[in-house]
């Protein structure tokens, strides 16, 4: 009997997690005329009566797909910016962030205690915190309004970091002085041992930063003016009033790359996550 | 002793950290450091002028409505979401860890509304939550009365409802991984001695976690300022009231380029966030870890 009141409990939260999945894949599949039908009472300002969103689509359609590939090209736009701002953020954080990592997790040097602490402290700020400095570096270096304005400053978060340090500062010891022994050298160690070794550290840092900057509002919010280097994350909500069909459609495709991320690195975003846990 | 160690090292070696470390740290400190550093030397200085002003610049933020309304919203937040979240994702952690089978799909469900991008899922809580929307539809239907949610002080709500569902999977994650790594032979050890359930949670269970309720409060804390998101996506630059959080200000400020403002306020935040950490690290932190 407990048990499965326990069951339920969990399965009533499972369900309420996965509802907006639901209704964003059904309603993306209704016609135009269902949306207008369902929403109307929302999307219309003075409408009466209430909303609906049918459990299954009655008349499903993939019409808002085929509208939204063929007749909007600044979704496409907006999509390929979204990239050209997210993978560039990635492949900053680990080529920067993994030898910093390493170093943390690897050598004792000068200072060190102080500057992992300066780090930690810099990941747990919010980004209303940096947001005027970053503002005051950008805007000096000219690159207020482009792609470089969200990019260097999400290539330099400090977040990976931390993350990544955990899985190098986990390889043992003997390891690295085995390799060491046999004559490699410092550089040598860390691309042979340390990054193969640490390989889900830095799938989970990556996974992260995905989720987050894919993502990301706050940012481009502040720094990108000019429209047709908005990301999707600021574009989408803008058509959701005009055309909620296409909107819905347009949702799904947002969705997607993160689903898949999610599903396929699921692993290594729960290690991610354990790692982001701050124990000493 | 320690510093001689340090210079003792042949240059080689003591140049190698610096090599790893070096890109990085130079990046972090050309990008954020120093500007930071700068931004809280400009909040002692007036914007316009360039002369110094003492506080005064603190003075007008602190003396500034629009300040103490987000401050009072952000903080009145943070202390009703943050024990509601850890409470719940501690339920659920151990819900999800006394499960012998179906434990991965649970923490699937949990975890997947931290994939949802924010911007995918308006229109679906503006569906939710309109004054003609299926909420209300719900509420009607059982006999109440309607409420517009988004326009009225109920917004606040909408806020803790979309935090609590996003970072729920989170700190499950968290509380999972604190309870794996209490040593089995604790709970083994109590069982002989014949504790029931509720001795051997309160007793073992959860002063092995305090450590763990450090690291998800701070996390907590940081993941409570992206709620943002959600209130603006939702609700625009100028929502109700309630929901007007310091995010929403501090972008304000931002498009009419109030500097001095700015920055007097993010020195302000920067100094409130490092306290509150450093107070928890004093309560919770440390004491018994490692």
């Amino acid at each position: 009997m407990r048990r499965k009141l326990v069951y339920l409990f969990l399965v009533v939260v499972a369900l309420t997690a996965w509802m907006p999945i639901w209704m964003l894949l059904t309603g993306s599949l209704m016609g135009t005329r269902e949306v207008v039908e369902s929403l109307g009472p929302v999307l219309k300002t003075g409408a009466v009566g209430f909303a609906a969103w049918p459990l299954l689509p009655m008349y499903p359609t993939l019409q808002p797909f085929v509208e939204l590939l063929l007749d909007t090209p600044e979704f496409f736009a907006m999509f390929w910016n979204s990239c050209l701002q997210v993978f560039p953020i990635l492949i900053g954080q680990v080529v920067i962030g993994a030898p910093a990592a390493w170093a943390f997790a690897r050598y004792e040097f000068r200072f060190k205690k102080l500057l992992f602490s300066l780090y930690i402290a810099l990941m747990l700020m919010p980004f209303q915190v940096t947001m005027v400095s970053n503002y005051l570096v950008l805007d000096s270096l000219n690159l207020i309004d482009t792609m470089w304005s969200i990019i260097l400053p999400g290539a330099f978060s400090t977040f990976p970091v931390f993350i990544m340090n955990r899985f190098f500062a986990a390889i043992p010891k003997s390891v690295i002085e085995a390799a060491e022994l046999d004559g490699a050298g410092p550089f040598q160690v860390f691309f042979r041992i340390g990054l193969p070794l640490a390989a889900p550290g830095i799938l989970s840092a990556v996974v992260l930063g995905f989720l987050e900057s894919w993502n990301a509002l706050e940012q481009p919010l502040a720094f990108l003016k000019t429209k047709t280097n908005w990301p999707l994350s600021l574009y989408l909500p803008q058509i959701s009033t005009d055309n909620a069909g296409i909107s819905l459609a347009a949702s799904v495709l947002m969705l997607t790359p993160a689903l898949l991320i999610f599903f396929f690195g699921q692993k290594y975003l729960e290690q991610g996550i354990a790692a982001s846990g701050l124990k000493d | 002793m320690k510093r001689d160690a340090y210079q003792k090292l042949p240059f080689r070696k003591a140049v190698l950290p610096w090599l790893f470390l070096g890109p990085s740290l130079l990046c972090v400190s050309i990008f954020v450091v120093v500007p930071f550093v700068d931004a809280v030397r400009r909040s002692f200085f007036s914007a316009m002028s360039g002369e110094f002003v003492g506080t005064k610049n603190y003075e007008i933020i602190f003396q500034n409505k629009a300040f103490q309304l987000a401050g009072w919203n952000t903080i009145r937040f943070t202390l009703l979401c943050i024990p509601a979240l850890i409470l719940l994702s501690l339920a659920l952690a151990l819900l999800v860890h006394a499960c012998k089978e179906r434990r991965g799909i649970f923490k699937t469900s949990f975890l997947i509304p931290m994939a949802i991008p924010v911007a995918s899922i308006v229109l679906i809580w503006k569906v939710l939550f309109h004054e003609n929307g299926l909420l209300n539809k719900a509420a009607v239907a059982m006999g109440g009365t309607p409420i517009d949610w988004l326009h009225s002080s109920w917004a606040f709500l909408l806020l803790i409802i979309s935090y609590l569902w996003k970072n729920s999977g989170y700190d499950m994650v968290l509380w999972l991984s604190g309870i794996s790594s209490i040593p089995g032979s604790l709970f083994e050890a109590a069982q002989v001695d014949g504790a029931n359930a509720f001795q051997t949670f309160f007793r073992i269970t959860l002063p092995n976690l305090k450590p763990t309720l450090f690291t998800i409060t701070v996390l907590s804390l940081l993941n409570s300022f992206k709620v943002f998101r959600e209130a603006y996506l939702v609700a625009g630059d100028y929502p109700d009231d309630s929901m007007y959080m310091l995010q929403h200000l501090f972008n304000n400020w931002f498009l009419t380029l109030d500097i001095d403002k700015m920055c007097a306020a993010a020195t302000v935040m920067a100094v409130t966030v490092l306290a509150v950490i450093l107070i928890l690290q004093f309560f919770l932190g440390r004491s018994n870890d490692e």
